[in-house]
């Protein structure tokens, strides 16, 4: 055993003082940056707030990769989602034509808007790939409003943090920081493939998160609220997904 | 004692690492070469098990129950762990001189007949005893792992995730696309495993107890 001289004693506590508030320090500093995510509790909370913290830093201003119009999958597969329920039945078989997103929470006007009203905003369309956490993944090309566009009409105000959507299926609704929301990929998509939406792969109306995996871009769009914290939503974790085990953040 | 500190503690991240990336693998158990890759497309093989999902055609009529949501939060936990203590191991590696001391071959070292001096020892499996040094092979697998299969885990790792691909899009792509960079993954961890396989033997058949104690002790070591 080696004997532990006074000095390295005095070095090493100082050294861990020195560690413990630079944590402290660390940590404020990005709870303000916003490099904390809501589920960062727990044991995996550490390393889910690593892989967020870096990644938000890291993709500040980066753009999904986009593709050639030849690499678009032929065959492109779509998970089978529940029926989302008689009132979805009503609306498609009028063809969507009474489909209203609400908007609310932080803005100056709440409203409402038709399809045809989002399509007035604003269009983009990219062709980006869509991985699922499983593992599989396919190419489309994905034509919508972008989301930074509805929230610019509906006057979203400056202390708002996250932008909160759901599906008109009452168990689907996730949220995202304002790196993702006032993203210019980030659309509140109706087209697909230069046609409408399929039901199968969301339409009328889908959430495409393309710097994200699939399961963030959330099917049958039919409320977004801005918000300044996700406490108030569910168990406070930011979405469906920490409920059932899987983390909020899916840009890994 | 850090050589023995990290080493530990990459066991403890390997462990965690496999286990959930196998969690992983059954939820999707179909490889794909490219950029796209789904139960429509032609797999470039498929691996003999039943899956977590129902949406993939494996044959069984068997679903397993599905563990990705902790599966994936501990994979990048552990994958964090293990990169850290990487860095520690790597600085510490070239500050000390342990790379240079103890991995790198030496002169007389890198002719084809010392390899086969060393393998022929082995071969005949001659009593390994008590050695101070890493003999050739040892040198060659130890920096294959260290600077060749384990940042190629890492690699092809964040090549799955489309916001690092989103800042970094070379990554992925000089690998070929994304499925190309998850089949990757899985043989790299392929290489890994037979590593860890042929190590664990290797030191049985240098008597285990033996190995053991020193690398927790690290009693018989020259020096600290």
């Amino acid at each position: 055993m080696k004997r532990i001289s006074r000095r390295k004693l005095i070095g090493s506590g100082l050294a861990a003082t020195a560690g413990v508030a630079g944590l402290a320090a660390a940590g404020k500093l990005a709870e303000r940056y916003g490099l904390v995510p809501p589920d960062c509790g727990g044991v995996f909370g550490p390393g889910e707030t690593l892989t967020y913290g870096v990644q938000r830093v890291l993709t500040a201003h980066s753009l999904a990769r986009e593709f050639p119009r030849s690499m678009i999958s032929a065959a492109p597969f779509a998970n089978a989602t529940d029926a989302p329920g008689a009132a979805f039945d009503g609306l498609r078989a009028g063809g969507f034509a009474d489909w209203r997103l609400q908007v609310d929470g932080l803005v100056e006007r709440p409203g409402t808007y038709s399809l045809a009203d989002l399509k007035g905003m604003g269009r983009r369309s990219q062709i980006t790939e869509i991985a699922c956490e499983e593992g599989w993944s396919y190419i489309a090309e994905w034509i919508g409003t972008p989301l930074t566009a509805v929230l610019q009409a509906a006057g979203m105000k400056a202390e708002a943090r996250y932008v909160a959507y759901f599906s008109i299926d009452k168990g689907w609704w996730d949220s995202m920081d304002m790196g993702d929301a006032l993203h210019p990929q980030t659309l509140l998509a109706w087209g697909m493939n230069d046609g409408e939406l399929p039901v199968g792969f969301g339409g009328p109306l889908r959430m495409r998160v393309p710097r994200q995996l699939g399961y963030k871009s959330i099917k049958y769009i039919a409320r977004v609220t801005a918000t300044d914290s996700m406490k108030g939503f569910g168990k406070g974790l930011g979405s469906a997904s920490p409920e059932g085990g899987y983390a909020w953040y899916a840009g890994m | 004692m850090l050589v023995r500190v990290t080493h530990w503690a990459t066991v403890v991240c390997f462990a965690a690492l496999l286990v959930t990336g196998v969690e992983i693998v059954i939820s999707h158990p179909r490889f794909y070469w490219g950029e796209t890759g789904n139960v429509m497309m032609r797999p470039l093989f498929t691996l003999p098990i039943a899956s977590s999902r129902g949406t993939v055609p494996t044959g069984y009529g068997y679903v397993m129950p599905d563990e990705n949501g902790w599966s994936r939060y501990l994979h990048f936990e552990a994958a964090w762990a293990a990169v850290l203590t990487g860095l520690v191991y790597g600085i510490a590696g070239v500050w000390s001189g342990h790379f240079r001391r103890d991995l790198l071959p030496g002169r007389g070292e890198w002719s084809w007949r010392a390899w086969w001096a060393v393998l022929a020892l082995y071969l005949r499996r001659e009593p390994a005893g008590e050695a101070r040094r890493y003999n050739v092979l040892q040198k060659a697998a130890y920096l294959a792992v260290v600077f060749g299969l384990f940042p190629a885990m890492i690699w092809t790792g964040l090549a799955l995730s489309p916001a690092f691909d989103s800042a970094v899009p070379w990554a992925v792509d000089v690998l070929g696309g994304r499925q190309s960079a998850r089949t990757l993954h899985f043989f790299v961890t392929g290489a890994l495993v037979v590593f860890v396989v042929v190590h664990v033997a290797m030191v049985i058949h240098a008597g285990f107890w033996s190995r053991m104690r020193a690398m927790i002790t690290g009693r018989g070591e020259e020096r600290e």
